[in-house]
């Protein structure tokens, strides 16, 4: 296993019975690129997702993240980690500091960092006035910009972000990328879900599954070459039209 | 009064005793047979609106009307003519499919046998699996189930609330294809979503945001506004581009749009975009540079009304 990949599996796969989930997927994410994880509703994407965020285990297959491997050391995969999705990321009847303070402790941060780190994190964001509110009451584009500024506190190597601008408008959404480049740029390894093609275009390399399976990998230039299409919109569209499954 | 099959003018809705302006001011119409997409991201108001629309909210000010009837006095005849699918799935996830149906006509004392012809394109498409409970379907089978309920009584509207959310791109095509066919029928239709490239299979739309409409056109009329030229760059390293970029006192605004950077000059700069952008680019260090003036899409007005 070469050192810079920090993701890194081989025939991944996850059986609920006779339910292949996850079917033998196999790809390596290299430090600071920006991987975008595609799929349609039902493809496998959280599935797989969990293994590698240390949250499930595998039926069969092998996978190290942050060289850490999914089987033996998932609590070392998870201090290793940030971990963002559209659904849940924050707590909203806490403020903004509290939660900053919340989740550096629980990642083991001492309070002095989180002092400085959390002032600094404020600061950065513009949140100076709204520190001390409860995150309820944040627009939801601030505390997605929040919500991903906390993912990375702990300066983990890799940030799982799961569909993080669902609704978010425009200028946001552009915003929360400068966010995710800064941080690539910083040697951060990104590892993200969408159903905006036209972010799928930012991504380094991606990967687009199917029915449990990785279908076509590559950087959006390649695939759009590859299937001649005008956009990864379209590539999307030709991989998934046929498939068979689908859930909410 | 107003014949239009959506009237809505000066509507504003408050919560939170006043403190939160949900709906500001807000005025459009919406006329018989059309398709007409309300376009904005989450807390623009789109659901206040739809909520106002369906009769389950009574507006603080204003005046809103459907088929002619008002939203407060003619509630109960105005329910009888719509079919509202509300942005969250609400329909009973312990019932099937057919079950749920049946449910929604008996409300309606609709006769699923005589409307049939309306949804009998979505109704195919779930026959097979009839007996399935609702909880147990796919994202994309539960909103075309969703949507065959709302029309189970022929309603003369339709009020959907962001029904593509959280959908992939195939299902939400295949959605947009049965609207469709649904508008041949000449039924009204009222949509939302957030996702922009949407709005192009709109007759027409309200751009909104913060509870204010932008603007409310055909989107080749809305995109023909776009007010200066709008040209796309790239080159190998595209992120320190876009640094670089915005450093240039020329340039009005640039931001990551695909695979490109879009970028609007200020006005004294704007004819002589392409061989200043690719002069720029190359002398701070990039290569492999691609420079074009292309046609601004609905998200690039979007931007340019909300900056």
């Amino acid at each position: 296993m070469k050192d810079e990949q920090v993701i890194h599996c081989e025939e991944l796969t996850k059986r609920f019975g006779d339910f292949y989930a996850v079917n033998q997927i196999s790809f390596s994410v290299s430090k600071g690129e920006i991987f975008g994880f595609l799929g349609a509703n039902g493809a496998g994407k959280t599935t797989a997702m969990r293994m590698l965020c240390g949250l499930s285990y595998p039926t069969s297959g092998r996978a190290y993240v942050a060289g850490y491997d999914v089987y033996k050391n998932q609590e070392k995969i998870k201090q290793n980690i940030g971990y963002m999705s559209q659904k849940f990321s924050l707590y909203e009847n806490l403020t903004v500091l509290e939660n900053i303070e919340l989740f550096g402790g629980i990642y083991g941060l001492k309070d002095k960092e989180i002092r400085e780190r959390g002032a600094y994190l404020i600061r950065d964001l513009g949140l100076e006035k709204e520190a001390k509110k409860m995150v309820a009451a944040l627009p939801l584009g601030w505390k997605q910009k929040l919500a991903f500024s906390v993912a990375i506190f702990h300066q983990p190597q890799i940030v799982f972000l799961d569909e993080p601008t669902g609704g978010v408008d425009p200028i946001t959404r552009r915003q929360f990328w400068d966010m995710i480049y800064k941080a690539a740029d910083d040697g951060i390894t990104v590892f993200v879900t969408t159903h905006y093609m036209d972010e799928a275009e930012y991504c380094g390399r991606l990967s687009v599954m199917v029915d449990g399976e990785i279908e076509a990998l590559g950087s959006p230039q390649d695939l759009k070459q590859r299937f001649d299409a005008k956009s990864m919109d379209d590539v999307f569209y030709q991989l998934a039209r046929g498939a068979k499954r689908s859930d909410s | 009064m107003n014949k239009q099959a959506v009237h809505i003018r000066n509507l504003t809705k408050t919560y939170e005793k006043g403190k939160v302006k949900a709906v500001n001011q807000v005025s459009f119409e919406v006329g018989k047979g059309e398709l007409f997409g309300l376009i904005g991201p989450d807390g623009a108001g789109k659901t206040t609106i739809f909520r106002v629309l369906a009769t389950l909210l009574n507006p603080d000010s204003g005046e809103v009307a459907v088929e002619g009837l008002d939203v407060q006095r003619d509630y109960h005849q105005i329910r009888q003519l719509i079919g509202y699918m509300p942005g969250k799935f609400s329909l009973y996830q312990d019932l099937t499919i057919r079950e749920n149906i049946d449910f929604f006509a008996a409300l309606f004392a609709a006769d699923i046998e005589d409307n049939y012809q309306v949804i009998k394109p979505i109704y195919e498409q779930l026959a097979p699996f009839a007996d399935r409970r609702a909880g147990k379907l796919s994202g994309g089978m539960k909103q075309k189930l969703a949507l065959c309920c709302a029309l189970v009584h022929k309603p003369s509207i339709l009020l959907l609330d962001e029904p593509t959310t959280g959908v992939d791109v195939v299902s939400r095509r295949e959605f947009w294809d049965m609207l469709n066919q649904l508008k041949n029928q000449g039924i009204t239709i009222l949509v939302s979503t957030p996702y922009m490239d949407e709005a192009m299979r709109c007759e027409r739309i309200a751009l909104i945001q913060q509870g204010r409409i932008l603007s409310v056109d055909t989107p080749d009329q809305l995109i023909r506004s776009f007010p200066s030229r709008l040209y796309a760059a790239k080159s190998a390293d595209i992120y320190h581009l876009m640094l670089d970029l915005r450093t240039d006192p020329k340039i009005e605004s640039c931001y990551a749009f695909g695979e490109y950077l879009h970028i609007t000059l200020k006005q004294a700069y704007d004819e002589e975009g392409t061989p200043h952008l690719i002069d720029f680019a190359r002398k701070a260090g990039h290569v492999e540079i691609v420079v074009e003036e292309i046609k601004p899409g609905i998200e690039d007005l979007f931007i340019r009304l909300t900056k």
